[in-house]
């Protein structure tokens, strides 16, 4: 299915977000993620399914002032 | 010492992360001003990458108290998602509120922040508000529940130092209680020293250091202005006056003529 992720459209196979991750390489320990603006803590991510058109932020620390 | 929602910290500057020509120099500037609070952001990863895991690591490594912040958010929702996913990675409720109003100015707008702050301490968060220096807005994010206020004294990054001290002397006055640290604008150590003599309990600063020549230099010189201007609030400063007055007694002057 295609979903928007990180802004970018990408064709996928996995059917929840901790599948996706994998999935799309996203290996960092420290993610944070949202599906369709709404917080996916990191615990949920194996029953968070997704669907067609679904919109995922992937977000890690960086710098800030 | 300086409380920050109950938390005990010695330095009164808090230090930004960004713009450092490298982590070493970060690591060093860290270590020069004394810092025990520095702010973070999240941002996007790369497919593949691990970029935040190295940063991520390295700020470990220093064991401060991190301040994430919401930094590029334009909208209550925008501000309160991204808390939410720092509070998830960084395993802390402390966020460092803003949601910009102007892209020219970056300053707050502040009636979404007002409505942030209130949806983030409801929520758990401790919330420290980027804000300008308006006593409504003050009184309001405190009624909101927050329990730090974050003013500008100037537009962030403009190095410009502080632009209104009515405004900053007026914040001062009607909160003395309430926990107040300058955020953004300030330029040199001097501002740092202007503020504090003002009664604020501490500073934060990033694109000041950052961007100097000898950041780690420069981060000590902030920490060295940032405690002189607070010890001379506390130790009571002489207020201008319009006539001289000589220092040496007049009383026992010799007459020669």
């Amino acid at each position: 299915m295609r979903l928007i992720v990180n802004g970018e459209p990408h064709e996928i196979a996995a059917h929840d977000l901790d599948a996706l991750l994998r999935e799309l390489e996203f290996d960092g320990e420290w993610l944070a993620t949202a599906l369709n603006g709404e917080l996916v803590r990191s615990h949920e991510r194996p029953l968070c399914r997704l669907n067609e058109g679904d919109r995922v932020e992937i977000l890690t620390p960086r710098q800030g002032g | 010492m300086l409380q920050l929602y109950g938390k005990q910290i010695t330095s009164r500057l808090l230090l930004g992360t960004a713009q450092y020509p490298s982590p070493a120099v970060l690591k060093e500037a860290i270590a020069t001003s004394g810092t025990e609070i520095i702010t973070v952001s999240l941002r996007r990863e790369m497919t593949g990458g691990r970029t935040g895991d190295k940063f991520w690591s390295m700020i470990q490594s220093l064991s401060r108290h991190v301040l994430p912040n919401t930094a590029g958010c334009h909208t209550v929702k925008e501000a309160v998602l991204t808390a939410q996913m720092a509070r998830d990675v960084f395993a802390t409720d402390w966020i460092k509120l803003e949601v910009i109003g102007n892209h020219d100015t970056l300053q707050p707008d502040v009636f979404a922040l007002v409505e942030a702050a209130r949806i983030l301490t409801a929520d758990g968060f401790k919330v420290f508000p980027y804000m300008t220096d308006d006593l409504t807005v003050a009184d309001r994010l405190l009624g909101a529940g927050c329990e730090v206020l974050m003013p500008w004294c100037a537009p962030i990054g403009s190095a410009m130092g502080p632009l209104n001290i009515h405004a900053l002397r007026s914040l001062r006055g009607h909160f003395p209680d309430v926990t107040m640290i300058v955020d953004a604008g300030l330029g040199r150590p001097s501002h740092a020293a202007a503020v504090m003599e003002l009664g604020f309990d501490a500073i934060l600063l990033n694109t000041a250091v950052a961007k100097a020549r000898d950041p780690a230099a420069m981060a000590g010189a902030f920490a060295k202005a940032t405690e002189a201007g607070y010890a001379a609030y506390h130790a009571g400063m002489l207020e201008p006056r319009d006539v001289a007055v000589p220092s040496t007694p007049v009383i026992g002057k010799a007459v020669f003529t």
